[in-house]
């Protein structure tokens, strides 16, 4: 270790990329170390269900920061390695292949993983999730022209996935157990604009479907229903939400509860240690809540405050959060966080593709949903930023 | 290969060679020029790779699309000249093309 310090990421995505750039421009002069338990050099997941699913973008497309970036920046890049455990006595860590690595300071950026789906057949080998490059070039190998893909869930991940695989002429259903797709993260009008899009597009979505099981008969293999039928697929992803990555903070004695516990300077309750990203779970100004986000923005903006930090010039994080997704034709933009409204309003037709929907809490406006109104997202988050820090 | 020119606000430069049907979004970012943020990685949804084109390349450049114009009609610090960078791809035409960062991306 140099005397001037080693900050050391774990975690190799969007907001390693981030965090190394801002930590050199701010004049870090010490050492960097990148640690990250896939091969690749960070690059853009948003991608992965749409353009990269396919077949639109090579990979090389999809490197957040060349590789001459990471030789200028003087990163120490250890890909493929896992991290196994953290000792912040001796501020080191340990990975996968027995060696430690020493930080002065340690920036946790370990992302999450998918929920694991708790029915019987679960682990057939047709039964994939997807989280990064590998997962897609797997998916894609196992689905033959014209194959059957099964989706579980009809989130983000799933409904992109959906949009990208039926261009594709892939024979495409989604299982859903709630009575409307998207609907942890918009209201109903914008649920039920997709439900019908989707399937004018072909794709066989069941609201409410009880999936019991997975079984292998022959060649293929079926998702048995609550209702008695059996849905043949090549390939199944399951997107049912995600878990935080959350083991080696809290093995360390790290604060965490839905995510590692940071402030708005994305610090854990270790001075040398900060968590950002999809892993933390924030204390967010504007809401006046703690919450953990699972977005790209999120991810690179407290990249950037950690970085900011460890240089010895601080900026309180403070953004509203938001989030697109892309099927089809359709850009959903969506502003704020709608949890807690109690009342929305619709402007503009459905009908014609492009509407937005304004969620209240007692009359303020907390989060827009924009759909193929870029303008008015916009002019939402400037809106929103306003009304959440009135009073 | 094409040559971009990037100016920041206070006027210092950033050469990067970029690969034909790359936009200048990514020449940016992969080549960590400052001054772009692209927050979206360039789908279009986020209005921070917000450039301002050199006066002799607007013809070459063109117009935003609808939807990119749609998005600048809001932004801050828009002018005639604005584009969102991740909508312009590079091509030989292209190639020497200059363009400036404003101080900061929405």
């Amino acid at each position: 270790m140099g005397n001037t310090g080693n900050v050391v990421i774990i975690g190799a995505s969007h907001a390693a990329a981030e965090a190394i750039s801002t930590l050199r421009r701010a004049g870090w002069p010490g050492q960097i170390t990148l640690i990250g338990d896939e091969l690749e050099l960070p690059y853009q997941r948003p991608p992965l269900s749409k353009a990269y699913f396919k077949g639109e973008l090579e990979f090389a497309k999809l490197l957040l920061k060349n590789e001459a970036f990471y030789d200028k920046a003087q990163v120490n890049v250890l890909l493929g390695k896992r991290a196994t455990k953290l000792d912040r006595q001796q501020q080191s860590v340990m990975l996968d292949n027995g060696e430690s690595v020493f930080y002065s300071h340690l920036i946790l950026a370990t992302g999450t993983r998918a929920r694991h789906l708790p029915v019987a057949g679960h682990d057939l080998p047709q039964i994939k999730v997807l989280r990064t490059r590998a997962d897609v070039d797997d998916i894609k190998s196992a689905l033959p022209q014209g194959g059957k893909l099964l989706i579980v869930g009809a989130g983000y991940i799933g409904l992109e996935v959906a949009a990208s695989a039926i261009k594709n002429n892939i024979d495409v259903t989604v299982l859903e157990a709630q009575e409307r797709v998207l609907s942890r993260v918009t209201g109903e009008h914008v649920s039920g604009f997709f439900q019908k899009r989707h399937a004018k597009e072909g794709v066989d979505i069941r609201l409410g479907a009880s999936l019991q099981s997975f079984v292998n008969q022959g060649a293929k293999a079926y998702a048995k229903l609550g209702t008695g039928e059996d849905i043949p697929f090549d390939c199944a992803i399951v997107g049912i939400g995600v878990v935080p990555n959350v083991e080696l903070a809290q093995d360390a004695g790290l604060a965490c509860d839905n995510g590692i516990l940071v402030d708005e300077y994305a610090r854990t309750n270790d001075a040398n240690i900060f968590a950002v990203g999809d892993c933390a779970n924030h204390f967010s100004a504007l809401y006046r809540n703690r919450i953990r986000l699972e977005s790209v923005p999120n991810a690179v903006a407290q990249a950037k405050t950690a970085a900011l930090f460890i240089c010895g010039k601080p900026q309180p994080y403070n953004q509203l959060p938001w989030f697109w997704s892309d099927q089809y034709d359709i850009k959903l933009q969506t502003a704020g966080l709608l949890s807690g409204y109690d009342r929305s309003e619709i402007q503009g037709d459905p009908d014609e593709a492009k509407f937005t929907v304004s969620y209240y809490k007692q009359d303020k406006l907390i989060a827009l949903d924009a759909i193929n109104a870029p303008a008015e997202f916009m002019k939402a988050k400037k809106a929103i930023i306003e009304a959440l820090s009135a009073n | 290969m094409s040559k971009i020119t990037f100016i920041d606000y206070q006027g210092n430069q950033t050469e990067v060679e970029a690969t034909n049907g790359d936009s200048v979004m990514e020449a940016a970012t992969q080549n960590d020029v400052p001054g772009i943020d692209a927050d979206c990685g360039g789908a279009c949804a986020c209005a921070t790779c917000h450039v301002y084109v050199d006066a002799e390349w607007m013809d070459k450049v063109g117009k935003p699309g609808d939807l990119e114009a749609d998005m600048l009609e809001v932004a801050d610090g828009v002018q005639d000249n604005s584009r969102l960078s991740c909508q312009i791809s590079m091509s030989d035409d292209l190639d020497g093309l200059v363009v400036s960062t404003p101080e900061s991306q929405y």
